[in-house]
């Protein structure tokens, strides 16, 4: 029932009370606002750090040389591209240093539009993320989620970088983290910094219990036979949501929820896409060298005598931004209508069947592409 | 006051330190090690600093975020010669890197060295990491973060001085440059300004000083005096020590013998002139390190190279959480 930015507060209340979470720091992460979208509110270990992102990154890796686990926040992924060469380094000092030095630290930070958050408010950040070896990548799409991995991720020997969604922020759960109570309004009133003052404020955790999501575990969260849809972060909600729609129409779709964006889950793909015959990655990063991308490539190596039909990328258009304006963000990033076209398009063309021959592709895929 | 002891084991450390170097200097030269980059020329700064240090594990006891000219100080805190020869041939038996680092890269837990980074400035932006959690488990280890004149040009350093100064959080942390005049081939004076780069941390209220790197007596005595204020005051230093760079930048501009002052000439010259030791004895130190790094370099001839199939360790943690 907890909300996502809930879930990942939960998570941080658990780690430091039970898991050894020492430090969770960045720009307006400590009090008193607790994190720009509150997901670090009352937790006792945050703190605020200088507007620095490369200090941030820096500071998070100092930590975890000498011992202690840091949960560190870029406030928007979108401000997280001048700390790429600090990124490759947590990324590369295990392997550099031939295992002298490992850096368990968590990297997390806001992706993805949805909130018509403009041009530098809704950045994706898993292309460039999943280019940088030695990370594991995780982009939770629910709360329970959100809560599972945010422990996995603190807990594990190497860095992590947590994509957590904007759009997703304020969504509640369909499943109630262990230990939560079941009513929100009460969660609320027992969670969130009250508006005003603040300054003798203590939340009234609830009793939340260990729960991991493992890194590297992919969910299906609509089984399917006729298409096999990849996705995670917010589009698993749109491509559910599809999924449901076209059941209706007759049309059967498994829609994955990856995660974990590297190390990624193979086996649960192929299981699904030796099944189905036609894939569809989803996300909204833009397309071009796109995450998605690799997985295509990757599963059309694997299963090219296999699928029906080519594999389909639906993703952000490669433009320099994301326009504040309504009809801008949707014309740059898959919407609901967009991703229900693909759908139903990628399963119902005409595949190979029994004779061999390749269709024909449609001359277009999107009018607007 | 150095005492007689102390002077003769410097000099050794320093000649130790400097014969190393030339013997990578020479297997870069011949086609035996890809390139060489180090710390000679900064032997006088470098082993009074590595004398120094509070050596162990754990933040009881110092970290060192170091460049790549940080043998001198490693060197005084027990390193071998054979271990630099090693990575300089990026042996299979490097054990600092497994043959895939640069000479002069060292990462050694035991002695909270953490792993040595090509890229400018960076340890500058980890320092304070390992510093506040110093600044948290009390005690007096501190953290000692190392760079050149020309790094600071990087915003990485002013934020360093930042993080280090923040009020009520100010963070056990001594900001060492050695300045030796040069970025690769630029001078200093065309880029910077001021000369005296420890002064751009007055504004952020951190305490600062200016060295002659050179003079053994001098560098030892003004970071004795600085490490001894972190220790107990538990606030930042900032330290400049010029220095020269006896052989340029690296084996990118040729490794060749610079007409700049050598830290260890003029150490010799004032213990044979106070008569701590003789040209005889001095003479018999150079013997021993450099025939120590014939014997080096003759064993590591002997031993593999690393396996190609040798690149996925430790891409992530052994065994393997995924």
């Amino acid at each position: 029932m907890a909300t996502y930015a809930q879930g990942i507060r939960l998570a941080l209340h658990y780690a430091e009370e039970n898991l050894g979470l020492t430090d969770v720091f960045g720009e307006d992460v400590g009090p008193p606002l607790g994190g720009v979208f509150t997901a670090t509110q009352g937790i006792k270990c945050a703190w605020n750090s200088p507007l620095d992102e490369r200090g941030i990154i820096g500071m998070a890796i100092g930590i975890a040389l000498a011992g202690g686990r840091p949960v560190a926040e870029i406030q928007f992924a979108d401000y997280i591209f001048n700390t790429i060469d600090m990124l490759k380094l947590a990324g590369n000092l295990r392997w550099s240093s031939y295992g002298n030095y490992g850096v368990p630290l968590v990297i997390m930070t806001p992706v993805g539009a949805g909130i018509h958050g403009s041009i530098y408010h809704s950045h994706s950040f898993e292309s460039m993320a999943t280019h940088i070896p030695g990370f594991k990548i995780v982009a939770p799409s629910n709360a329970l989620d959100a809560y599972g991995l945010m422990l996995s991720s603190i807990v594990d020997p190497d860095p992590v970088m947590y994509l957590k969604s904007k759009a997703l922020m304020r969504v509640k759960s369909e499943h109630l983290i262990p230990g939560e109570p079941g009513d929100l309004a009460e969660l609320n009133k027992r969670i969130n910094a009250p508006i005003g003052d603040r300054s003798k404020w203590v939340p009234d955790w609830p009793a939340v219990e260990d729960y991991r999501v493992p890194i590297g575990k992919a969910s299906v969260v609509r089984e399917g036979s006729d298409l096999t849809v990849i996705t995670y972060s917010r589009h698993v909600l749109e491509c559910a949501r599809a999924a449901d729609q076209l059941r209706g129409e007759g049309i059967s779709c498994e829609v994955i929820d990856l995660r974990t964006l590297f190390p990624v889950d193979w086996p649960t793909l192929r299981r699904s896409v030796a099944k189905t015959g036609r894939v569809l990655v989803v996300n909204e990063d833009t397309e071009v060298t796109n995450y998605g991308e690799h997985l295509i490539r990757k599963l059309t190596e694997e299963f090219f005598f296999d699928l029906q039909v080519a594999p389909r990328l639906l993703a952000g258009v490669n433009v320099p931004g994301v326009g504040i304006s309504i009809p801008l963000e949707e014309a740059s990033v898959p919407q609901y209508r967009d991703v229900l076209d693909t759908m139903r398009d990628v399963a119902t063309q005409p595949g190979r069947g029994t004779t061999g021959e390749w269709p024909l592709l449609p001359e277009t895929v999107f009018g607007r592409r | 006051m150095l005492d007689r002891a102390t002077k003769i084991k410097i000099h050794d450390l320093m000649v130790k330190t400097r014969c190393t170097e030339e013997t990578a200097i020479s297997m870069n030269k011949q086609g035996e090690g890809f390139f060489w980059i180090g710390g000679a020329g900064e032997e006088a700064f470098g082993v009074s600093l590595g004398l120094q240090i509070r050596k162990g594990q754990g933040p009881a006891y110092d970290y060192l975020h170091l460049h790549y000219r940080g043998a001198p100080i490693a060197m005084a805190m027990g390193t071998e010669p054979i271990d630099q020869i090693r990575q300089m041939r990026a042996t299979a038996t490097d054990r600092y890197s497994g043959g895939r680092q640069f000479v002069e890269h060292f990462a050694i837990p035991e002695w909270n060295i953490v792993p040595v980074t090509p890229t400018i400035e960076t340890q500058y932006l980890m320092a304070p990491g390992t510093a506040h959690v110093q600044r948290r488990f009390g005690g007096e280890g501190i953290t000692v973060v190392t760079g050149g004149d020309a790094g600071t040009a990087e915003g990485d350093f002013h934020c360093c001085l930042n993080w280090a100064s923040r009020p009520g959080e100010e963070l056990p942390l001594l900001i060492i440059v050695t300045h030796n005049r040069f970025g690769i081939s630029t001078p200093s004076s065309q880029v910077q300004a001021s000369n005296e780069l420890n002064r751009q941390a007055e504004p952020f209220g951190i305490r600062n000083s200016i060295h002659d790197g050179n003079d053994v007596e001098a560098i030892w005595a003004a970071l004795e005096e600085a490490i001894a204020y972190i220790r107990k005051e538990r606030k930042p230093y900032c330290l400049q020590a010029n220095v020269s760079r006896i052989f340029g930048h690296s084996s990118a501009t040729g490794a060749n013998r610079v007409p700049e002052v050598d830290c260890i000439t003029a150490f010799e010259d004032k213990l044979i002139k106070d008569g701590i030791m003789t040209r005889t004895e001095v003479d018999a130190v150079w013997k021993k390190w450099k025939e120590h790094l014939k014997e080096c370099l003759a064993q590591v001839r002997q031993e593999p190279l690393p396996d190609g199939a040798d690149i996925w360790r430790h891409v992530f943690a052994e065994p393997a959480t995924v």
